[in-house]
């Protein structure tokens, strides 16, 4: 019995899951601009307590992750397995090194009572409450979507090193690597909104 | 339009683009120290956005996909523009 498979379906079967996942984080930055047209001075105090530095590194961590997995498929492609899975390893370790800094930067902000929910927090101004809010809520569902990326990604180079997932039938690496892409491609805008622009 | 698979991404190509991202993001941390007022927002908004189309159509081979998918995307992006526009209509004019 030979299997049938359409990888073109497959990969737009992931597309149309990725828009649906640019519209739920489209709707949170939907959010953001409107409070930033609301109270844009409690935003840009909130803003300042960001560390841009730690913003930064995780950018470039994102961004070099995502070269690595796309190097990780044309190697897979060109048939050379051994760096395919050398290049998988690098990128989930860039995304639990980005869950590292991700968890620093919370770590600080919770020692000064900043969570949702926070003696602290509940002290400031509406419009920095509703700052701080919407950080959580963007950068966790983020991190949430980076810990998933890094699974599959786990999980792809498990089935990479079976064979299963091969130059000839590499849709599974196709479809994990474009939704690392997606995280990258949030973290992109995510970036200059909260951590530069203020 | 009814390609399989697609042929793999040159390293070179790949790693040129990863070198724009990286440019990109320096220039776009830069012009965040300078003080333009609304024109900080645009210059962010519009290096994230052409970031975003380098992910897009290299790292996510949108370029040597079949048009639908193009068109897709810019039904999802027209989507989201039209929430964005009209929930403004209504939020700067109460």
């Amino acid at each position: 019995m030979t299997t049938q498979r359409d990888a073109f379906g497959a990969r737009l079967g992931m597309w149309l899951f990725l828009f649906s996942e640019l519209l739920l984080f489209g709707g949170l930055f939907l959010l953001y601009a409107v409070y930033l047209a609301r109270y844009p001075s409690d935003f840009a105090a909130g803003g300042q307590q960001l560390d841009t530095l730690l913003g930064t590194g995780n950018t470039l961590l994102l961004i070099t992750s995502s070269l690595t997995v796309a190097l990780a498929l044309s190697a897979l492609q060109q048939g050379r397995r051994q760096l395919c899975q050398m290049l998988l390893c690098v990128t989930i370790l860039a995304s639990l090194l980005f869950l590292t800094i991700k968890g620093i930067e919370w770590q600080a902000k919770f020692g000064h009572g900043l969570f949702p929910g926070g003696a602290e927090l509940e002290t400031l101004p509406a419009g920095q409450q509703i700052f701080f809010s919407l950080y959580f809520v963007t950068t966790g569902l983020h991190g949430l979507h980076v810990l998933i990326g890094a699974a599959l990604l786990l999980w792809t180079l498990g089935l990479t090193r079976k064979g299963q997932v091969s130059a000839e039938n590499p849709i599974m690496l196709e479809n994990s690597a474009l939704y690392w892409h997606l995280v990258d491609l949030i973290w992109i805008f995510i970036f200059p909104l909260y951590y530069l622009l203020l | 339009m009814n390609q399989t698979t697609h042929g793999a991404l040159s390293f070179r190509c790949l790693t040129t683009v990863w070198i724009l991202l990286l440019v990109l993001t320096g220039i776009t941390v830069g012009v965040s120290h300078l003080d333009l007022g609304a024109i900080n927002i645009w210059a962010a908004l519009g290096i994230a956005t052409l970031k975003a189309s380098l992910v897009v159509f290299y790292f996510m081979h949108l370029k040597h996909e079949p048009r639908l998918l193009v068109i897709c995307l810019f039904i999802t992006l027209l989507t989201l523009a039209t929430f964005i526009g009209l929930t403004f209509f209504d939020v700067l004019y109460r």
